[in-house]
């Protein structure tokens, strides 16, 4: 009997590893593996030769965190990632409200938000060109009214690459209030209301404090995703608009220095790290996992 | 005077229309309950007096004002709702000093508010915990408090004891009661227990399908019942089709199965002139014995078909003659088994006639 029960108690003990297997794979083999390939070739060396030298160098990891330019590109670039979270959240959060409280068409909003995601992000970005180039929709508009006689140049600066992150992560930051929203009982804004409060004040003190996990996960993903954002200064941005990801591509496609985009690559995933573990610090990854599911 | 008046109110939703034309005075003091099936319109009603619907037709006073136009928030009224809506960010104490801040009440004299209605609640140790670290039957209490706190003019409770326990529920029903006339505010109670609205109750407002069916004390809409439909809500009730044959200082009906029985004519307030009628007998009424009836009690065979058993009481359905019926009596020990010969014994006064 007990032997049985024992066995039954392991298969079950067994059973979500199973489960997890296929994605645990995919994880390691695809990810975890890579990564180490990349933290060995940070400490190579790249030759004049074009073969790199293998060993334990420090000069990566110098150059990366003590060079001006790369700190300059850094620190702009979790500048262009936060204006870009904080508009999303302006942006996003009284969609997200909208979203979940109207009545009955939730669904079709939701399908709307959707639905720029059937679409290759660099569609999406390019299509901005249409819309802001110098013979685009805009300037063409424009000068057709007469309120300008030539082509304004709105492109390639760096209020068009937030532009075109904030087109990219507006849905990420909606679905993450609207999640949390939704967990919100809408008997509590009543409760609020007929206790005294307006609804002004109902909102800041019940509904805005308890949805405020979902804006922090919405902002978290902004954050991540624009901070490593690679496209969008390439396709927007001008010559001085380059983020930290385009450094990483420049040195490992353009130089060839794969050691020196190995160590500029890990340095962005660290800065990054401590932000999420800040976040999972106070919020925790629980509320990340519910706005993305 | 009325502490709430509704006025011919009419709520329509789109083409569908939740509330017929009602009105409706609840006395100042009053524990008045709006009770029917889901979907009666007594929600609706409840929700029209504290500001959360507005009416499509009619008007509402509260303490003789007109108060359509006045939001939510500037009607002073303590609303309890059946999933407690406690915020769930803030402790306890906060939670019941949520409708103080918004009043003219100095910040210093908050907190001895605040004791003061948990100890009403009976929960005075539990202010600097959060809410879901207490029971339901705590959150809801504390949602009372929270409610009574700010002294509102009317204490409207939504089904604020469907979410306990059976034993909790019953033990919440006295304790609601018990604080709704200590403090003697104005209170509209919604549910669909009639228990609880008997037991509760000064008045009871009885709806179907966005109408009132019934006004009056607990008693009253018992015992006399002035639609079928109020009849079947409130305990079960048998109801025959019946003839009229005499209307005066009582009421004589003819039924198939119990022959003339000679109603009070206080219990047949809505029975007009002779002819068609119904006779109503209360489940409760119907007594089934081994012996036929003395004189003055009405006395029918029967054969008892099924038997629910519930402990004190039990549940009988007897059929006498071609009339199936049903009896709920009060036992000793050992109920009736299927397929027994048994007398139904059922006195007059105890029936009731509705019209036909």
């Amino acid at each position: 009997m007990k032997g049985r029960r024992m066995s039954v108690e392991a298969r079950e003990a067994r059973q979500p590893w199973i489960l997890l297997s296929p994605a645990l794979g995919a994880v390691l083999f695809l990810l975890i593996i890579p990564l180490m390939f990349i933290v060995v070739y940070s400490f190579w060396l790249r030759s004049a030769m074009g073969a790199d030298t293998v060993g334990f160098y420090l000069d990566n990891w110098q150059k990366a965190l003590s060079d001006r330019f790369y700190r300059e590109i850094l620190l702009n670039t979790l500048k262009i990632a936060a204006i870009t979270t904080v508009i999303c959240g302006l942006m996003g959060y009284p969609a997200a409200y909208f979203i979940a409280r109207s009545r009955g068409n939730k669904m079709t909003l939701l399908l709307l938000l959707m639905l720029p995601f059937w679409i290759s992000y660099i569609i999406r970005t390019m299509s901005w060109i249409n819309i802001l180039g110098t013979s685009g929709a805009l300037n063409t508009l424009l000068m057709t009214l007469g309120i300008i006689n030539e082509p304004m140049q709105m492109l390639y600066n760096e209020a068009t690459v937030i532009l075109g992150l904030v087109h990219f992560l507006l849905p990420f930051m909606v679905l993450n209030v609207y999640v949390s929203l939704e967990g919100i009982d809408t008997n509590l804004e009543d409760a609020a209301n007929s206790l005294g409060a307006t609804r002004w004040e109902a909102f800041t003190q019940v509904t805005l404090p308890l949805s405020l996990p979902g804006l922090a996960a919405g902002g978290l993903l902004c954050f991540v995703l624009g901070a490593g954002t690679y496209i969008t200064p390439v396709i927007l941005g001008g010559p001085t608009d380059a983020m930290f990801a385009n450094l990483v591509y420049e040195a490992i496609i353009t130089q060839l220095n794969w050691p020196l985009g190995s160590a500029l690559s890990l340095l962005l995933l660290a800065v990054l790290g401590v932000l999420v573990a800040i976040y999972n610090r106070y919020l925790g990854m629980a509320q990340l996992a519910k706005g993305l599911g | 005077m009325s502490a709430v008046t509704l006025q011919d109110i009419v709520k329509r939703f789109g083409t569908f229309t939740a509330v017929h034309r009602t009105t409706l005075e609840i006395p100042e003091g009053a524990f008045l309950t709006l009770l029917g099936p889901s979907g009666c319109g007594k929600t609706t009603n409840l929700r029209m007096i504290a500001g959360l619907l507005d009416p499509t037709e009619g008007e509402i006073l509260i303490g003789g004002k007109r108060v359509n136009d006045v939001p939510i928030h500037k009607r002073n009224l303590g609303l309890v709702f059946q999933n407690y809506a406690l915020f769930p960010h803030k402790t306890v104490a906060e939670n019941v000093a949520f409708g103080l801040k918004y009043r003219d009440v100095p910040k210093a004299d908050i907190p001895a508010k605040v004791q003061a209605a948990l100890e009403l609640v009976q929960l005075p140790n539990v202010g600097d915990r959060y809410p879901k670290e207490l029971s339901g039957g705590q959150q809801q209490r504390i949602a009372l408090a929270r409610a009574i706190v700010i002294e509102p003019d009317v204490l409207l409770l939504d089904e604020p004891l469907s979410a306990l326990d059976a034993n909790l529920r019953e033990d919440m029903r006295v304790e609601l009661k018990r604080i709704q006339e200590r403090i003697g505010v104005t209170t509209v109670f919604v549910t669909h227990d009639q228990s609880e609205a008997l037991a509760m109750s000064d008045l009871i407002v009885v709806m179907s399908e966005g109408r009132v069916e019934q006004v009056g004390k607990p008693e009253e809409v018992y015992n006399t019942p002035a639609s079928e439909f109020v009849a079947n809500f409130l305990g079960a009730s048998n109801i025959m089709a019946a003839k009229c044959t005499d209307h005066g200082a009582a009421v004589m009906l003819e039924e198939p199965t119990f022959g003339r029985v000679q109603v009070p004519a206080a219990k047949a307030p809505n029975l007009k002139g002779t002819g068609a009628a119904k006779l109503v007998v209360r489940a409760e009424k119907l007594l089934l014995a081994r012996d036929p009836a003395p004189e003055g009690v009405v006395s029918v065979p029967a054969t008892v078909e099924t038997v629910d058993y519930q402990g004190q009481a039990v549940r009988y359905f007897v059929r006498a003659g071609e009339t199936q019926l049903q009896a709920i009596n009060l036992i000793d020990e050992h109920p009736f088994a299927a397929g027994d010969s048994v007398h139904l014994h059922l006195r007059p006064q105890d029936c009731a006639a509705l019209p036909g």
